[in-house]
């Protein structure tokens, strides 16, 4: 009786909420999802608690630094796809590493990128590599772009407003897409396009690249624009630097171009090239 | 689940105490209290310097709407006429400081007779568009019928209304233009993220709206054709593009029919000089 009362007792919102949102999650899915269910902080907005907790911009003396900080781009082109990252991963003011490998391989024809904190970005895109796989085994064919971004989009916007930090793209050549190229980010955002830059250098990549970009470019060009443009970023980005990571997404699948460091490239392209004119060679004392 | 009946007749401290019995909790709530009485105030968030800083810190960043601003820069204008609704979006795609996307589709098609174009917090706008998308071609398969865009204004509305009430609301505002299949008749329905409804001749949502009422209020006639909606539209859009300081990338424009939904042409090349 009590349940019957309760029922109709409810408000008129809440009369349709038969099963949580977490339950209907859990139907919908029909397999049972692993890692949905992470403890939350015990208080109204976890989001703004985390804030307070990890912001260092607003609070230097926040008791959490997260590794941010990233310059990663990828572009689509009659070739197909290039991927290009930098290395570097910040925590507040320190550099917490020069060598980290921001492109994901999700698959031998999958690529993902990871931008914003760290640990969110490895975490998901693993997930996502194995939400792929088992969609391969569970339809025998391999998982379209426009389906795994998606994925990912529906679980970022699951967690929305509880502080993930991730800017990511998945980029993927497949027979029914062609070359396809996604960014997804932390507020559910996920928008299809031929080019994006990701990250605190993003606005640095963007000026270098937007500005040489061409659909025809040739496969050696369109390496060079890439990295050209990361190291442009990592040039003018405090958060960004270490090595440039490249990568070549094409039909057969992806082919990694290098792991290369920033500083012979550098000095190569200035005393080459003449670029970074900014810059001054002469070590006399006397710019 | 009997959260409503207990509410109403007992005061908060016990209708509290019965929440949390309920939820098998009443030791772990017991403990809370206690500590609350202890010290005459529940306990900072560890480290946190104190309780101005952390409202300060949820002020600046509200946790419910807190890239409203992002929302008001992108452009949606809905205007009727005689036999049609024309729907127009910008397109661009803003992140931050950054134009992700120069040709961004802020609308969908609910089913052939209603268009809905959205604007407002990243996420939640495509999430909640192409949930009431998926909602309204389900009734179309189930009853061999659609839904009147009235109808289906008001479906919007009643799943925005309860989404405000809940933990975390949909952030979105709305305009949803349509042309009743039987009576040909346009219409166009303005909605905002507070879940208001009003039934209009023509709408703008964000800061477009400052500039194109007031042209809008001069200009529309309900008995206008299609070519001097379009006219009318490129008065609004060009006046945008005078005074808005950002750049919108142009508008995709979407006439509503009785023969469906068509792409209409808009040149967003032309160049307008302020005077």
């Amino acid at each position: 009786m009590d349940t019957l009362v309760a029922q109709y007792s409810r408000p008129a919102y809440q009369q349709n909420e038969v099963f949580s949102e977490q339950e209907q999650q859990d139907l919908a899915d029909g397999v049972p999802s692993l890692s949905l269910k992470f403890a939350m902080p015990p208080v109204a907005h976890p989001s703004a608690w985390l804030r307070a907790a990890t912001d260092d911009r607003s609070n230097p003396t926040c008791p959490i630094k997260i590794a941010h900080g990233t310059t990663t781009l990828a572009f689509r082109f009659d070739h197909g796809i290039i991927v290009a990252t930098d290395s570097r991963a910040t925590a507040g003011n320190w550099i917490a590493s020069q060598t980290v490998k921001k492109v994901i391989e999700i698959n031998s024809d999958l690529l993902g990128t990871m931008a914003g904190g760290a640990a969110d970005c490895q975490y998901w895109l693993a997930w996502l590599g194995m939400q792929c796989r088992l969609h391969e085994l569970r339809h025998k064919r391999r998982i379209s772009v426009a389906a795994a971004s998606k994925i990912l989009a529906n679980l970022v916007y699951q967690y929305k407003g509880m502080g993930l930090s991730m800017g990511t793209m998945c980029a993927g050549v497949t027979e029914e897409e062609g070359a396809a190229l996604y960014y997804i980010d932390s507020d559910g955002t996920r928008l299809q396009g031929n080019l994006f830059c990701v990250g605190s250098g993003q606005t640095f990549a963007y000026g270098v690249l937007d500005a040489e970009y061409r659909q025809d470019l040739t496969v050696e060009e369109a390496l060079e624009l890439g990295s050209r443009s990361i190291l442009a970023a990592t040039h003018r980005d405090a958060y960004s630097g270490g090595f440039i990571n490249l990568y070549h997404v094409k039909k057969e699948g992806w082919v990694k171009h290098g792991f290369t460091d920033t500083n012979p490239v550098f000095w190569k392209t200035k005393l080459e090239k003449g670029e970074f004119s900014n810059v001054t060679s002469d070590f006399s004392g006397r710019a | 689940m009997s959260k409503g009946l207990w509410a109403p007749r007992q005061p908060p401290s016990a209708w509290c105490w019965n929440l949390a019995w309920q939820a098998g909790h009443a030791r772990a709530f017991r403990l809370k209290l206690q500590v609350r009485v202890a010290s005459g105030q529940p306990e900072l968030p560890p480290k946190q310097a104190s309780w101005t800083e952390l409202a300060k810190s949820i002020n600046n960043h509200h946790p419910i709407f807190p890239h409203a601003f992002n929302a008001t820069m992108e452009v949606l204008l809905g205007i009727t006429g005689k036999d049609f609704t024309l729907i127009a979006a910008s397109k661009a795609a803003m992140r931050g400081v950054t134009i992700l996307k120069a040709s961004d589709d802020k609308t969908r098609q609910l089913n052939k007779h209603t268009l809905m174009a959205f604007n407002g917090e990243a996420g939640d706008t495509v999430q909640f568009a192409e949930y009431i998308q998926a909602n309204a071609q389900l009734y179309s398969m189930r009853n061999d019928t659609d839904l009147s865009p009235s109808a289906l204004a008001n479906f919007v509305r009643g799943e925005l209304a309860s989404s405000l009430r809940s933990r975390k609301p949909y952030n979105v505002n709305l305009l949803l233009g349509g042309v009743d299949p039987i009576t040909h008749k346009p219409s166009l329905y303005w909605l905002d993220y507070l879940a208001a409804l009003a039934p209009v001749p023509y709408a703008a949502h964000g800061y477009a709206q400052y500039y194109c009422l007031s042209i809008l209020d001069k200009h529309h006639h309900p008995d206008i054709t299609l070519v001097q909606g379009m006219k009318l539209l490129n008065l609004c859009t060009d006046e945008l593009k005078r005074r808005l300081p950002i750049d919108f990338k142009g508008m995709i424009v979407k006439a509503v029919t009785k023969d469906g939904i068509v792409d209409m042409e808009i040149d967003n090349d032309k160049v307008v000089k302020c005077a």
